[in-house]
């Protein structure tokens, strides 16, 4: 079992380097989306009794909301508003490569000694992941200039909050994730409709022309 | 709506006299909201109860014919919050419930001080009393996290700091700080000359005979939790005995400058709390030296002049609310002769002028011996610390001086002469629930002087929780003290005695002859005009020549040759700290925050960035290097 966990904990990782690199916002979406699939294959490859029916569908609501309703909605948005690329972010990308790499870093440095006080049969390489797609998340958010960007960064910092708790408390994580899932969903929808109109008055969802209204 | 306010009046009355029949320690344990009258706390009950009762008698006649106060429901509303989180401060047995009654408290009066918010100067004096408020507050804040962060239930039973040195005085500091802001000791007092004039009269009666005075009690509540009293530090009694003498001095002076009849009475009130905090610092030094007749004395007549200050000090801020009630005015320039039109303000205002200057028979004589007893009881030790209470009492001396100066112009000039305008000259007695509360003030003042040694016994009643040395006899210089106060009670019934007696054989002298009036001052000529007198400026001028120190803005313009034309001499006074400290201070601060300004940039990426900086952080802080 920990062979392919600590796969797909490593796919994860990729993922998180592609929506740092990546230019072009499409890719970036199908970059958030694999990891919401990912999530869910994490999610069931750990719960090592045989699954459990409420496990599975909470998997499957995983796998369906991140998976597919998210980047679909994004999908539209990004049609839309009609972007497909994030032009000059304030960091170029090969920068935001090389910051990525030392976030990885940081992030194995700073959950060791957090695996101290997980529950033993926590897997080595959940907590670094997490820290490090939170970061990652947070990062896209503060570089990027486009509004819908910015939403991707969110959901990818979300994902980094929601692996944390699977990492944390493997055995009820439900009731939480759920609340989490939720919380998303109406904030993304939020976003989409705030972004469409943006993009309707203004004719550009670039965030940084926004900041007339400082004051 | 007279019936209403009545009714208002007295229920706060009744109940504001129930706490005063359980004088002996009790306490109710109700969760964390713990009450508790003790012995301190039923020794400040006492003037908050009958200040408070009083107040609301007087606003109930104060509110019913006024013009400038717009909203009476929102004043009784604030004034009920305000008088029933006073009670709570003084009777909370528990850190948490103290502090949301001491805030609760401070908004409730914030909102009492902008009754009359029309006014631009009032809406400034209530920013800045509420500026002031909070930061005094942050102090206690940090204070009771200090006290009780081994004790999760915030109990006053289990405070108790036995620690280092170190942490005491800081504690120390900090409730010197946190409580002198409230109680207006003098390097932050500048929110209280603003404040109290603005607020309407009852207001200001309750906020500066007691309120100020929770800031005192909470300093000697908190003392109570700092260890064991003999190895306090040394200079916590330097510390407010200088403070003291700074308050006093400085707070006499600057009210000496004043031709606002309640700005006078609100620096006065800085001199007041000054006394106290002189008596305070005395105990202390006492403690220290081991010297039990000083402390007891310092601490018996601070705690007593808590109790005079808060009757006669509400009793000046009720008859000047009468007189600007009357007059509409409250610039001394502009008043003078009260005394034909209103006879019983200007008996009541005399009264509490004469108790405020700590003259005989009245209770502030008593309070000031105390404080002289022990200063001398200091000097006559024979070694140690003898340069503090020569301090004291040179500063005692100058303050009372001036306070008699003081309050001469302020009577002299408002009260006496010829009426110096259309209004002063057609003021009208005030009507019978604002006397009733100023007479009974002034009979309390009487009764305290009159009744000392029952007053300096509960007195020390009250202080003996912070004594711990009491020996059984205490004696000043050979006189013992029981039966000084005894001596001190005939002599002042004799006072009483022949005063009476003069003015009967004054009556009887004059009885068969002749008695003709005239104008004072009119200095021989037949037909003086009302601008002939002194004016508060004038009179007062030989004084504050001397006091060169607090830079009062002159005006003057001397007669010149034989036959001058015109001459003027006006003064103007700004508070001396506000100009030289504060001003600046908040100029510093302004500046600051534009500089901070610049971190408010606008872009959400740039704030986000900020948060994951501070979150990276926090993390490596508490992950990354604990091993």
């Amino acid at each position: 079992m920990t062979g392919i966990v600590d796969f797909l904990i490593v796919l994860l990782l990729l993922t998180n380097l592609r929506i740092l690199g990546s230019s072009r916002i499409p890719a970036c979406i199908s970059a958030v989306a694999l990891q919401g699939v990912l999530l869910a294959v994490i999610l069931v490859s750990l719960s090592s009794e045989p699954l459990w029916g409420g496990t599975a569908a909470f998997a499957l609501l995983l796998l369906a909301v991140k998976g597919v309703v998210l980047p679909w909605l994004l999908r539209r948005a990004m049609r839309d508003a009609s972007v497909t690329r994030e032009v000059e972010p304030f960091v170029d990308f090969s920068t935001l490569l090389l910051l990525g790499g030392g976030l990885m870093g940081l992030s194995f440095l700073i959950a060791r000694p957090l695996q101290v006080s997980a529950p033993p049969s926590t897997e080595k390489g959940l907590l670094p992941s997490a820290f490090f797609t939170l970061l990652t998340g947070l990062l896209v958010i503060i570089t990027r200039r486009k509004a819908l960007t910015q939403v991707l960064g969110y959901l990818t910092m979300e994902n980094g909050v929601y692996l944390f708790g699977v990492s944390q408390a493997i055995r009820e994580p439900l009731l939480i994730e759920l609340g989490i899932l939720l919380d998303v969903m109406a904030a993304v929808f939020v976003m989409g409709i705030v972004l469409f109109q943006i993009n309707r008055e203004f004719d550009h969802i670039d965030t940084d022309r926004l900041s007339v209204l400082k004051e | 709506m007279g019936a209403i306010l009545a009714f208002a009046a007295a229920g706060t009355v009744a109940w504001s006299g129930r706490p005063m029949v359980i004088p002996i320690p009790w306490a109710i344990p109700f969760g964390s909201l713990s009450f508790g009258v003790d012995r301190l706390s039923a020794f400040f009950l006492f003037p908050i109860a009958m200040v408070g009762g009083l107040g609301a008698v007087y606003a109930g006649g104060y509110l019913r014919r006024s013009s400038g106060v717009q909203a009476p429901r929102f004043f009784w509303f604030f004034y009920s919050i305000f008088f029933a989180f006073l009670l709570l401060v003084v009777t909370a047995r528990n850190g948490l419930l103290f502090l949301m009654a001491w805030e609760g408290r401070s908004l409730a009066s914030f909102f009492l001080v902008m009754v009359e918010h029309r006014e631009p100067t009032v809406r400034s004096a209530g920013w800045t009393y509420l500026i002031a408020a909070h930061l005094g507050t942050a102090c206690l804040l940090a204070l009771f996290i200090l006290l009780g962060d081994r004790n999760p239930t915030q109990d006053f039973e289990g405070f108790g700091v036995s620690g280092r040195e170190g942490i005491r005085s800081l504690l120390f500091l900090l409730a010197l700080i946190g409580f002198g802001v409230k109680a207006g000791m003098v390097p932050w007092h500048v929110w209280l000359p603003e404040a109290h004039p603005a607020a309407p009269s009852p207001v200001s009666a309750v906020m500066s005979g007691v309120m100020i005075k929770t800031g005192i009690y909470g300093l000697l509540r908190i003392m109570m939790f700092l260890g064991e009293p003999t190895l306090w530090p040394a200079w916590w009694g330097w510390t407010l005995v200088g403070l003291g003498a700074l308050s006093g001095v400085g707070g006499v002076l600057l009210a000496l400058a004043q031709k606002d009849l309640k700005r006078l009475l609100a620096y006065s009130s800085v001199e007041n709390i000054g006394v106290i905090s002189l008596g305070l610092g005395l105990w202390l030094c006492g403690v220290r030296v081991g010297n039990p007749a000083m402390a007891a004395l310092g601490l018996w007549g601070a705690l007593l002049h808590v109790w005079n200050h808060a009757v006669f000090k509400s009793l000046l801020f009720m008859s000047a609310g009468a007189v600007a009630h009357a007059t509409g005015t409250r610039s001394l320039d502009r008043l003078g002769g009260l005394i034909h039109g209103m006879p019983f303000t200007s008996l009541a205002f005399f009264a509490g002028s004469v108790s405020l200057c700590g003259l005989p028979p009245f209770n502030g004589f008593i309070s000031e011996l105390l404080l002289y007893g022990s200063a001398l009881a200091g000097i006559l030790q024979p070694e140690g610390l003898r340069r503090i209470p020569v301090l004291a009492v040179g500063a005692l001396g100058l303050m009372g001086g001036l306070a008699l100066a003081c309050f001469a112009t302020a009577f002299g000039i408002g009260f006496l002469g010829q009426a110096r305008s259309e209004e002063a000259a057609q003021a009208h007695e005030v009507s019978f629930l604002i006397a009733v509360p100023m007479g009974v003030a002034a009979v309390v003042c009487l009764g305290i002087g009159l009744m000392s040694p029952l007053a300096v016994a509960f007195t020390s009643f009250a202080a003996f929780d912070l004594m711990p040395i009491l020996p059984g006899v205490i004696r000043v210089g050979g006189w013992e003290i029981p039966a000084l106060f005894q001596r001190i009670l005939v002599a002042n019934v004799a006072l009483c005695v022949m005063l009476v007696v003069l003015m009967a054989a004054r009556r009887i002298l004059l009885l068969h002859r002749r008695v003709e009036e005239s104008s004072t001052w009119d200095c021989g000529y037949a037909a003086p005009t009302a601008r002939m007198q002194y004016t508060a400026s004038s009179f007062i001028w030989d004084i504050l020549a001397m006091a060169r120190v607090l830079r009062p803005r002159v005006k003057e313009c001397r007669p010149l040759g034989l036959f001058p034309r015109s001459a003027r001499l006006g003064t103007e006074e700004q508070d001396i700290f506000q100009r030289l400290f504060y001003n600046r201070l908040w100029r510093g601060i302004e500046r600051c925050s534009d500089r901070l300004r610049r971190l408010q940039e606008g872009r959400n990426q740039i704030y986000v960035l900020y948060l994951a900086l501070t979150v990276l952080a926090l993390l490596l802080w508490k992950l990354g290097f604990s091993q």
